[in-house]
């Protein structure tokens, strides 16, 4: 996988027959600039649902909610 | 502890904002299918997760389980098929595996991927769904207007159709959040297409007495005519949550989700819905989801008999009538006296005084519950709006 010169980034390695899969998948179904892009969704895909189980809230994402339920007066 | 999502995972099939601009771009570059509003209704529900587990239109296996197993093909308890229609002619040149887009209103919906295409036999529908083919059931007649074909795929909802009750539209994961927030262990979820009479209020709070809070969603979106609309609803409920109940244990939000009239079998599509909603129990009332006499007064309950697996508990809190001898309202289990001391509270006796301008007696429904309706110069649904 192609390393970003970000200080905040981190490269890691994957099979080259694969990265020319999702290359490939990118340019034919589109949605994604770049197989960076592409594999940093699935992770956070994975990675979330893990955290969040059964609600599918990252903490994040809870706070986002809490905010809206004190607007809208719920909470 | 709130409910378990039914399947175990509450369903997100929304993008996030980052995906949202390029996958709006290209939904204008796909074949384009304009759904209505319930089908609107249902794709935003699939992707918040109100329908979970599903994560798109139902594929011909799971359709077929539902209607003849009540159950997905993955033997979840599921009564009421979800599923998108269209004409021949709406997908012509589309192949399974391909993506479509989904208009609502004019603008891009959602991103489908495109299944399963298959045909449907609509009397058979009808016939399990609603025990009946007579065209004068009013799900009965809005099934055989619909398309031809049925699309089975997932979607990415790109965003919410229109919402006039926005303000007090809460989705599964927002109220899971707010059930936790408010400490609740023990969720009765309420739904109705009604304005709230006496007998409605009785039910609820005896559900209440025994759980932490009260999830009061009332549907809104298509009903029949001469059903309330849905603001003449949600302003009857805020009147007497207002006037009537301790705010810190109520909840009032709304679900747009299409009445089918589909009584015993769409009980249970209610309940599941609920559960998702995070509630762990479920009323149930009397001819729940009934229309006519097409079904029998406590078929909606008979049917969870068959469903041990369901995750949510059915509340069967039986029919509150106002007793002159006892003085308030009661139900037969409580009540001692003879039917001629008994008043029942007609829903279509309530009508008929509303139409009439006259206001109900305090015994049948709240002052403030009254006015409110009463303010309103259409509060029915009229014959030429369905």
């Amino acid at each position: 996988m192609v390393h970003k010169d970000m200080t905040e980034k981190v490269s890691i390695e994957i099979r080259r027959d694969l990265y020319d899969k999702a290359k490939k998948f990118i340019e034919e179904q589109g949605g994604f600039s770049s197989v960076e892009e592409l594999v940093e969704f699935l992770l956070e895909e994975v990675l979330s649902s893990e955290e969040a189980e059964e609600r599918g809230l990252s903490k994040e994402d809870e706070e986002k909610v809490k905010e809206r339920l004190r607007a809208l007066g719920y909470i | 502890m709130v409910s378990r999502p039914h399947g175990g995972r509450l369903i997100d099939r929304t993008v996030s904002p980052k995906r949202r601009e390029r996958l709006l771009e290209e939904a204008r570059e796909l074949p384009r299918i304009n759904v209505n509003e319930s089908i609107a209704a249902d794709a935003a529900n699939i992707a918040h997760g109100v329908y979970s587990p599903l994560e798109g239109f139902m594929v011909q296996e799971d359709y077929i389980n539902v209607l003849d197993q009540m159950r997905l093909s993955n033997d979840l308890p599921w009564t009421i098929p979800i599923i998108l229609d269209v004409d021949p002619e709406d997908i012509i040149g589309v192949n399974e595996g391909d993506d479509i887009a989904l208009y609502y209103r004019g603008e891009p919906l959602a991103i489908m991927r495109v299944e399963e295409i298959y045909g449907w036999n609509k009397k058979e529908y009808a016939m399990k769904v609603f025990k009946t083919t007579d065209p004068n059931h009013p799900g009965v007649a809005k099934t055989f207007k619909r398309r031809e074909l049925l699309i089975g795929g997932s979607i990415d909802l790109l965003k919410d159709p229109p919402e006039p009750f926005e303000n007090i539209r809460l989705w599964p994961k927002e109220t899971r959040v707010l059930f936790e927030a408010r400490g609740w262990k023990r969720i009765a979820a309420f739904q109705t297409r009604n304005v709230p009479h006496m007998g409605h209020e009785y039910v609820q709070k005896a559900a209440l007495t025994f759980t932490d809070g009260l999830f009061i969603n009332p549907l809104v979106g298509w009903k029949k005519p001469g059903d309330y609309r849905d603001e003449v609803i949600v302003k009857a409920y805020k009147a007497l949550i207002e006037h009537y109940y301790p705010k810190e244990v109520v909840v009032l939000s709304v679900l747009r989700m299409e009445m089918r009239y589909a009584g015993p079998r769409e009980a249970v599509h209610h309940a599941i819905v609920r559960k998702n909603f995070g509630a762990t129990h479920f009323i149930v009332g009397r001819d729940h989801a009934g229309v006519g006499n097409y079904y029998g007064p406590y078929e909606a309950w008979e049917i969870f008999r068959e469903f041990p697996d369901l995750g949510i508990t059915p509340l069967f809190v039986r029919e509150a009538f106002y007793c002159k001898k006892c003085g308030q309202m009661v139900n037969e289990k409580i009540c001692p006296h003879p039917e001629e001391f008994r008043i029942r509270i007609s829903g279509t006796k309530l009508r008929k005084m509303i139409m009439s301008g006259q206001k109900p007696p305090e015994y049948m429904m709240r002052p403030e519950v009254a006015r409110v309706i009463l303010e309103h110069s259409k509060p029915f649904i009229g014959e030429d709006e369905a």
